[in-house]
């Protein structure tokens, strides 16, 4: 039987730093939403945010406000708002909690930073390298705001990238240069654009050591604290802000495993997590796992903001390259040996699958990879139902039952 | 303890529908049982349980050496020394009658759950039904109200089918239309509830691959014995069901208390 009890999360040192960064993030968008000072774009969480800051726009994330309005546990509130409007509960619940909270004049950044309304867009620009979603979901706000919807088609299911797809996706990218300039971006400048690459591959860089360090044993954190701590990886990548923020990050990890400090006290099972967070219920996963010894070491969904293809030296190449070797536009082998690499790194003991009812893009389990990763590395799977945002197709007395089942099934396996 | 008694041990189940409490001697014989409508108040119930199956022992709480409570009340049994999960309860249990390698399929009150053991009964893969109600206790017992027949009816009535009746939907509220649907047909009864035993079974088999040897439990099971007739014609083999199979979760988690030791 799993010790089941209830231990405090260990608090960073840095979280002070971390608010600092977020809460700079939102208020200079909400200054200049107010001012008119500066250009605002809306884009997609993997969209070609650096292209955006090489053009002096400032950067604004929908989908880290989707988070916010899950984690906030607002978004079971205003989502049937969306739905009411045409907007599927079977669709992504990042867009319809996010127009919901819109249309209820409702946003979880005032609770967080007195901030009364999203920033206003000047430009909507989104990659459907995540989903067709965020298209959708821009456009409903392009049509509100009467302002520009642009952005890039991806590939999708690939196995192997070839140069011509890398090509294709770049001149996409390059492509959206005029429309950026008409919505009021500064005339492109090539070494400013350089500059955002450059230093959103060194936030990517410090993301994925911060990410690694996790292969200590124990490990120094867990799965919950990076979906709190990789905030500045997604809103200020391609800014010095970013950068600083991991070179700190890093340096408490590396000062965790050197002081032999465990997330979990008496670690005794590391998981893996494939798929989307379960944002209105991270403390209560957290809580439950920690008290079974069970630290959740990596995720997919952590790993997404690494773009260390990157390269100052060729821009566009670059971008359309780490934008489009995302796991999630890759096909279920590639997928499938991704996993398995980071078992190797991990050496975690046992997958957690979350099936998102909205969001199938990132929901892995539903092809038989469960069953084949099993087959190929022995380490066995849970599939739990939920949701990314949407608690209403969440079971929580079932979910936790089967977490505590699979934790004993692994116990079993060590005798 | 009773005066020369030998020691004992207790299972508690809460599940969503029912309790059951099992009695073990220390040769693992189920020497007592209860079991009653979980209600409201679990750990009333619980106790309830507990003072009928110690009276069919004749036993006396002081007997008790360990006692193990699962389900999802299992939290809420005062006299309780440990908890398991209802699929860990439910693999020992079955395990305990067939100790082989088996695909256990438990049909419980609110969930189903299909476990996979290996020949020395550890638990190598297990899943239960996502949270609709489709193919559990439930949806019988929602039948049952909407068809005005009592629920020990159901099995007797089914035996008596000779037309085959599909249900194509696995939403509950979307069956029961369907059900309406087939009255106004003029389908008979005994065909409409074999088809909503059928509609059971084809969620259950949906949920996993079937190992070699199946085994059934649960209280499903016990009451509607005819669903695993109609399960081995469908899977083409036979299928085990322990003793009183209701019971083999509270079985389950009496062996567990005996793991302790004595």
């Amino acid at each position: 039987m799993a010790d089941q009890k209830t231990i405090k999360r260990k608090t960073f040192e840095c979280s002070g730093k971390l608010k600092q960064v977020m809460a700079d993030h939102f208020l200079e968008l909400d200054r200049a939403s107010q001012s008119g000072d500066s250009k605002i774009a809306w884009c997609s969480s993997v969209g070609p945010a650096e292209l955006l800051r090489g053009m002096g726009f400032l950067v604004y994330y929908p989908e880290n406000h989707g988070a916010m309005l899950g984690a906030s546990r607002m978004a079971a509130d205003v989502i049937p708002y969306a739905n009411a409007e045409g907007y599927s509960p079977d669709i992504c619940s990042y867009l319809t909690s996010d127009i919901g909270a819109f249309l209820q004049e409702k946003t979880p950044l005032t609770k967080a930073y007195n901030i009364s309304a999203v920033p206003r867009p000047d430009v909507l620009v989104f990659n459907t390298n995540q989903c067709r979603d965020v298209k959708d979901w821009f456009a409903w706000y392009s049509r509100h705001f009467n302002v520009p919807l642009v952005g890039v088609h991806t590939y999708r299911e690939i196995g192997e990238i070839g140069y011509d797809q890398i090509k294709e996706i770049a001149k996409q990218i390059e492509d959206l240069i005029p429309d950026l300039e008409a919505a009021g971006g500064a005339k492109f400048d090539m070494d400013r654009f350089k500059e955002a690459v450059g230093l959103s591959k060194k936030t990517s860089q410090l993301w994925r050591a911060c990410l690694e360090t996790a292969s200590a044993v124990p490990s120094p954190w867990t799965f919950f604290d990076a979906t709190i701590h990789m905030a500045p990886a997604v809103v200020a990548r391609g800014t010095q802000a970013g950068v600083d923020y991991y070179e700190i990050l890093l340096k408490e990890l590396k000062g965790r495993i050197k002081g032999g400090i465990a997330a979990i006290e008496g670690e005794k099972h590391r998981l893996y997590w494939e798929g989307m967070p379960i944002w209105g219920k991270l403390r209560a996963l957290s809580e439950q796992l920690s008290g079974l010894k069970a630290c959740v070491v990596a995720s997919t969904y952590c790993n997404t903001w690494i773009y260390e293809q990157l390269d100052s030296a060729k821009p566009f190449e670059s971008m359309a390259q780490a934008y489009t070797e995302l796991f999630i536009v890759r096909d279920e082998a590639y997928k499938e040996q991704y996993i398995q690499e980071c078992h190797d790194l991990y050496q975690f003991d046992g997958i957690i699958f979350h099936d998102a009812k909205t969001c199938p893009n990132n929901s892995n389990n539903r092809y038989g990879m469960p069953e084949r990763l099993r087959g190929n590395t022995g380490v066995p799977a849970l599939i739990i139902n939920g949701d990314l945002n949407d608690l209403r197709c969440y079971s929580e007395e079932q979910t936790k039952t089967n977490i505590e089942a699979f934790i004993e099934q692994l116990e079993e396996g060590m005798v | 303890m009773t005066a020369m008694a030998s020691p004992i041990f207790t299972g508690v189940d809460i599940g969503a529908s029912r309790t059951k409490v099992t009695i073990l001697d220390p040769q693992k014989n189920l020497i007592g049982r209860a079991e009653k409508k979980s209600g409201t108040d679990f750990s009333d119930t619980a106790v309830s349980c507990l003072e009928s199956a110690l009276k069919m022992a004749n036993r006396s709480r002081t007997d008790i050496v360990k006692t193990v409570s699962t389900g999802y009340g299992r939290n809420n049994v005062t006299f309780s020394d440990r908890t398991k999960t209802e699929i860990g309860c439910h693999a020992k249990g079955c395990y305990f009658h067939f100790p082989k390698a088996i695909t256990v399929i438990d049909i419980g009150g609110q969930d189903n759950k299909v476990i996979k053991l290996d020949e020395k009964g550890n638990r190598i893969s297990f899943k239960m039904n996502r949270k609709c109600a489709a193919g559990t206790g439930a949806f019988l017992e929602e039948m049952s109200m909407r068809l005005d027949i009592p629920l020990e009816d159901m099995d007797s009535l089914a035996r008596k089918a000779t037309e085959q009746v599909e249900l194509g939907s696995y939403c509950t509220v979307f069956s029961a239309t369907e059900v309406l649907e087939k009255i106004r047909q003029g389908k008979k009864v005994p065909d409409i509830v074999k088809g909503l035993y059928l509609s059971v079974i084809k969620r259950l088999l949906e949920m996993d691959a079937l190992g070699d040897t199946v085994v059934m439990s649960g209280g499903v099971v016990a009451y509607n014995p005819y669903l695993v007739k109609m399960v081995e014609e469908r899977i083409g083999r036979e299928v085990l069901v322990p003793d009183f199979p209701q019971y083999s979760g509270a079985f389950g988690a009496a062996l567990f208390a005996m793991e302790g030791g004595i």
